[in-house]
């Protein structure tokens, strides 16, 4: 066979070979959807985080604004450190409310923000006051058994 | 036998391999020092690409529309005893771009293009054509085994690539329009989970890995073997055997050093 024919086909090799990884990054992975781009800071602390995990998403109105940067336990009060990674086109209170949710009932954890009513914003690198922990299931559910056995046994004493 | 022979056999073998893993090493470092050819006269790489990537393309988009295939109807039928058919997408994409895409593409390749390679340099070597371009100073590393290296190194992530985007096409096939799962939630369930950097470019990169772990134990068992007809049907099994287990060895580790706590 002779070059042109060798070149030609190799010429397809690779150009098909590069469309798969187009196809791969577009229609299968997230590069077409808008990740966020440029950043800013914000803390918070958590008194427990669950299973958040770095780079969950922060979701505001359920729509994602932001990413989970860095997780670190703060030794000064023994609380969860979480640094948020927020996109730089949205802005948000100080006095908005940072949860850890599940999505779904075993689902993935990330960071809710409920945005409350103070006029001035959250600047680069401020601490949000208002946490919630996430939802641990066991402690719920041990919960939900002590408070029905106190009931039962406080029914009982005064049935008799 | 008496104990002590075998004692000295096993030290043997012991000290023969580490002196092939040796040689082995030092091959590897020539074939990058003298590539400079392979790529200044880059249509000799060009050729081996034809003869390792191109003639390789059925084997392995075939294989990854049936692979593809096959994790659509199995992965359905775990995942709706749980209800959760729409992560059928999920599953399929990251199992294929982790780690079947760049896995099963190497073993492939490792056995239709890694054991030609070292039929060639073996056959080459046994009708003494390596010592002839010796003779007229042509280095037989930087003419021929340098070409074949690079042309496995570059195909391989092409190859694997093409595999897995068929996978995907294949699960899409059984999955959506075989036994009807949502196709919206389909795609956009593993758009938003497959993530460019962490998944499909350490797929990437594993596959380059492996082309390069293949291309080198391929050409390394041919310029090694026996100048026999036996000695090259032996190397060409090692190619295969080797490769195969290096590549699954291998994978382990990136797997490991890669994906860890995600």
């Amino acid at each position: 066979m002779n070059r042109a024919t060798i070149d030609l086909w190799v010429g397809f090799f690779v150009a098909a070979g590069l469309v798969a990884l187009l196809f791969l990054a577009i229609k299968v992975g997230n590069l077409s959807s808008t990740d966020v781009g440029e950043t800013y800071a914000l803390q918070a602390r958590f008194d427990n985080i669950g299973g958040l995990k770095v780079r969950a998403p922060v979701k505001s109105a359920g729509v994602v604004v932001g990413r989970v940067g860095e997780i670190r336990f703060d030794p000064e009060n023994y609380r969860a450190l979480v640094q948020l990674q927020i996109d730089k086109r949205y802005q948000f209170p100080r006095d908005t409310f940072a949860t850890i949710n599940t999505s779904g009932l075993l689902g993935e954890q990330y960071v809710g923000f409920e945005v409350g009513g103070d006029l001035e914003m959250l600047k680069a690198g401020e601490v949000i006051k208002k946490t919630q922990s996430a939802m641990v299931l066991e402690k719920l559910i041990s919960e939900f058994m002590f408070n029905k056995a106190s009931e039962d046994e406080s029914g009982n004493q005064s049935a008799k | 036998m008496k104990p002590v022979e075998m004692l000295r056999g096993l030290g043997h073998r012991v000290n023969d391999r580490l002196w092939r893993l040796g040689f082995a090493s030092r091959f590897l470092l020539m074939t990058v020092l003298y590539s400079g050819t392979a790529l200044k006269r880059f249509h000799l790489t060009i050729r081996e690409i034809y003869f390792t990537g191109v003639l390789s393309l059925i084997i392995i988009l075939v294989s990854g529309l049936f692979v593809g295939m096959v994790l659509g109807l199995q992965g359905y039928d775990t995942l709706q005893r749980y209800g959760s058919s729409e992560a059928l997408g999920i599953l399929v994409a990251l199992s294929l771009v982790r780690e079947l895409g760049p896995v099963v593409s190497a073993l492939l390749f490792a056995s239709r293009a890694g054991s030609a390679i070292t039929a060639e340099i073996g056959l080459m070597k046994a009708t003494e054509q390596i010592s002839a371009m010796e003779m007229m100073a042509v280095n037989p590393i930087a003419r021929v085994v340098a070409p074949r290296f690079w042309a496995g190194v570059i195909s391989m992530p092409l190859l694997a690539a093409l595999f897995s985007a068929m996978g995907v096409f294949g699960g899409y096939l059984v999955g959506v329009q075989l036994i009807g799962v949502d196709e919206g939630s389909f795609w956009s369930q593993m758009q938003a989970s497959v993530d460019f950097r962490q998944d499909i470019m350490n797929g990437v990169i594993k596959s380059i890995v492996f082309g390069a772990i293949v291309s080198w134990i391929a050409v390394f068992e041919g310029y090694d073997a026996d100048p026999t007809a036996e000695g090259v049907s032996r190397a060409t099994t090692r190619t295969v055997v080797t490769s195969s287990l290096a590549i699954l060895a291998t994978d382990f580790v990136l797997t490991a050093f890669m994906f860890r706590g995600i």
